[in-house]
């Protein structure tokens, strides 16, 4: 043992040290004591004979020096090529690779920083009540929630964008998040907005207007020429946008119709696939204020949303459409024939409202890859974006302090 | 040869574990910086990340029982006592991530209020309350971990590869899947 310890390491750690020259006289000690067997060390200066020694047992005798080093190289090299090929898969070596992260650094250069905030629709409300399925659902799918009965839902209405003080206006666009509260693999989540159709088809085309948008330091609004050079590109795009262009406005949340866009495969008991795309369509589309809110407010949206609410539970008709053949599946800025089969699985009702700063909503992630047992992703390139992305925002800002939503608590239980 | 000898390999049952997790540990390494780092890919790497991530857990937990009824062979004698420190400590500390490191991965999903789907309708309960901060701590503990579990891989396999490449003491022959030639 004395020897044992006194010997300088042989570490890879201690290369220089390592070079001196060990030779084992006989390694094992009769009662099986290896750690105490006689190791003397030789002192020898490499350099001058250009050998090294290795430990006896098995392959005794000495390395070269180029021989030592090429086995050196050789270890430097598998190690290495490990790490590097870690950092490659990290996107540490392509700096210009649209990651999820750099996605949502996108959202803040265009919007500003708004800790705490979603990345995107920042502003919004949350919203609870119930989903009460009819059945029908269930030949299509055998997803627990479309089997009659009550489910329990938080949500949230949402405008687009990064800006959570953005005032309300008509046009943007307005995004409903819903949970179906089941438990595990049999919990629901979508994210809709009430176009028709999305306006990009794959999330480099979402993030290339996402930075054409932004608005030029000078005038303060977005350089045109930037936008009609995107859309010239991407003529996706452009038809998609006049689709949502000539779409009817309606008055508020509480009558606007909400869609999916991505297509969803579903699969019912027997393993039969169907293609289909949802949509959650007002009981009452005229509205349920009597008289249309005024939009000189702030908060004209949310305001008139509440007040609806508070008057009496909002109901959506929760409608699938079922694909056929043909019908695009992996491309969202198309919308399907008008003619597809529509099939009602059930109403869902919205009774209670409540700010972001005290809804459980406000820390939900409406990833709309959070599927039910029974419903799939399409092979549409926006759905696994989307689900990055918005993991990446949700990552961000639940580490961050919270400022107050703009759609208040004095607001909601007005 | 009339002492009894120890073990000059790990048990056969030791060895498979130790090659089956070093295969799915370092996959989950990569699927983990890859997914993260992904748009296209993100949902099918997250999809096989958790049930594999589960299944870690699962083996740790039975290669630590099996650890504790097997005789291990001893550290060669080229190992001196501080060399057998480190590669006691880093052993340890390689045993502790791969039980924690799935177990922050869960305890982080749970925090988020993520339903943590296995597969098919296979699912966890959660094993903490959502919790903002709570999510965001563990998340971030979670890379963390990754990069140090990483590192900690890198070094182990640097020390053996030394070891037997460069002293030459076989010492790789422990954990050879094939019986191998007692040292003499």
């Amino acid at each position: 043992m004395v020897a044992l310890r006194s010997r300088a390491s042989i570490t890879k750690n201690n290369l220089k040290i390592s070079k001196k020259i060990y030779v084992a006289a006989h390694s094992r000690s009769p009662a099986g004591d290896d750690a105490g067997s006689g190791l003397t060390p030789i002192v020898e200066s490499v350099g001058q004979n250009g050998l090294i020694g290795a430990r006896q047992g098995g392959h005794t005798g000495v390395m070269s020096q180029p021989a030592w080093a090429l086995r050196l190289g050789v270890i430097a090299a598998l190690v290495g090529s490990l790490a590097i090929l870690f950092g490659y898969a990290g996107g540490w070596l392509s700096p210009h690779r649209l990651t999820p992260a750099r996605f949502a650094d996108g959202f803040e250069q265009v919007s500003g920083q708004h800790p705490g905030f979603r990345r995107n629709h920042s502003k919004g409300v949350g919203v609870a009540g119930y989903f009460e399925s009819n059945g029908r659902g269930a030949e299509f799918s055998k997803a627990r929630v479309f089997q009659q009965g009550r489910v329990p839902i938080l949500g949230r209405f949402s405008l687009g964008g990064g800006m959570p003080n953005v005032a309300d206006a008509p046009q943007t666009v307005r995004g409903f998040g819903i949970c179906f509260q089941l438990s595990g693999a049999h919990e629901w989540r979508t994210a809709m907005v009430n176009f028709p159709v999305f306006p990009f088809r794959t999330p480099q085309a979402f993030y290339e207007n996402l930075l054409a948008s932004a608005p030029d330091p000078a005038t303060g609004k977005p350089d045109p020429q930037k936008m009609r050079a995107f859309l010239d590109a991407h003529p996706e795009s452009a038809a998609a946008l006049k689709i949502i262009a000539a779409r009817k406005i309606d008055s508020g949340f509480e009558n606007s119709e909400f869609n999916s866009l991505n297509t969803f495969r579903f699969t019912d008991e027997k393993g039969k696939e169907t293609w289909a795309r949802w949509s959650v369509v007002p009981a009452n589309p005229e509205g349920t204020n009597a008289q249309p809110p005024s939009q000189t407010d702030q908060n004209y949206l949310f305001d008139s949303l509440i007040a609806a609410v508070h008057r009496q539970p909002l109901q959506w008709r929760l409608v699938l459409t079922i694909g056929e053949p043909g019908d695009p599946t992996d491309d969202a800025t198309l919308p399907w024939p008008p003619d597809r089969k529509s099939v009602e699985v059930g109403m869902l009702v919205v009774d209670h409202i409540e700010s972001d700063d005290t809804s459980p909503a406000r820390d939900l992630n409406f990833d709309p890859l959070i599927l039910p047992d029974g419903i799939s992703p399409s092979d549409d390139p926006l759905l696994s974006a989307r689900s990055a992305v918005y993991s990446q925002s949700f990552t961000r800002r639940e580490g961050e302090s919270k400022s107050p939503s703009p759609v208040s608590r004095e607001e909601t239980d007005q | 040869m009339s002492a009894p000898l120890p073990p000059s390999q790990f048990a056969l049952r030791s060895r498979l574990l130790h090659w089956l997790m070093a295969a799915m540990i370092l996959t989950m390494l990569f699927i983990g910086i890859a997914m993260v780092a992904s748009l296209a890919e993100y949902h099918r790497l997250v999809a096989i990340h958790r049930p594999l991530g589960i299944a870690v857990l699962v083996l740790a937990i039975i290669r630590l029982i099996n650890r504790k009824f097997t005789t291990l062979p001893p550290f060669p004698p080229t190992m001196s006592a501080s060399e057998r420190k480190i590669a006691t400590v880093s052993e340890y500390m390689l045993y502790a991530l791969m039980l924690g490191q799935p177990l922050v991965g869960w305890a982080m999903l749970s925090a988020g209020h993520y339903p943590v789907v296995l597969f098919g309708a296979v699912y966890l309960p959660p094993i903490l309350p959502a919790n903002p901060i709570l999510y965001a701590v563990l998340r971030e503990t979670h890379t963390i971990l990754a990069f140090l579990f990483f590192a900690l891989i890198l070094a182990h396999i640097s020390a053996v590869l030394f070891h037997t490449w460069m002293i030459r003491d076989r010492l790789l022959d422990r954990m050879a899947l094939w019986p191998t030639r007692r040292i003499k």
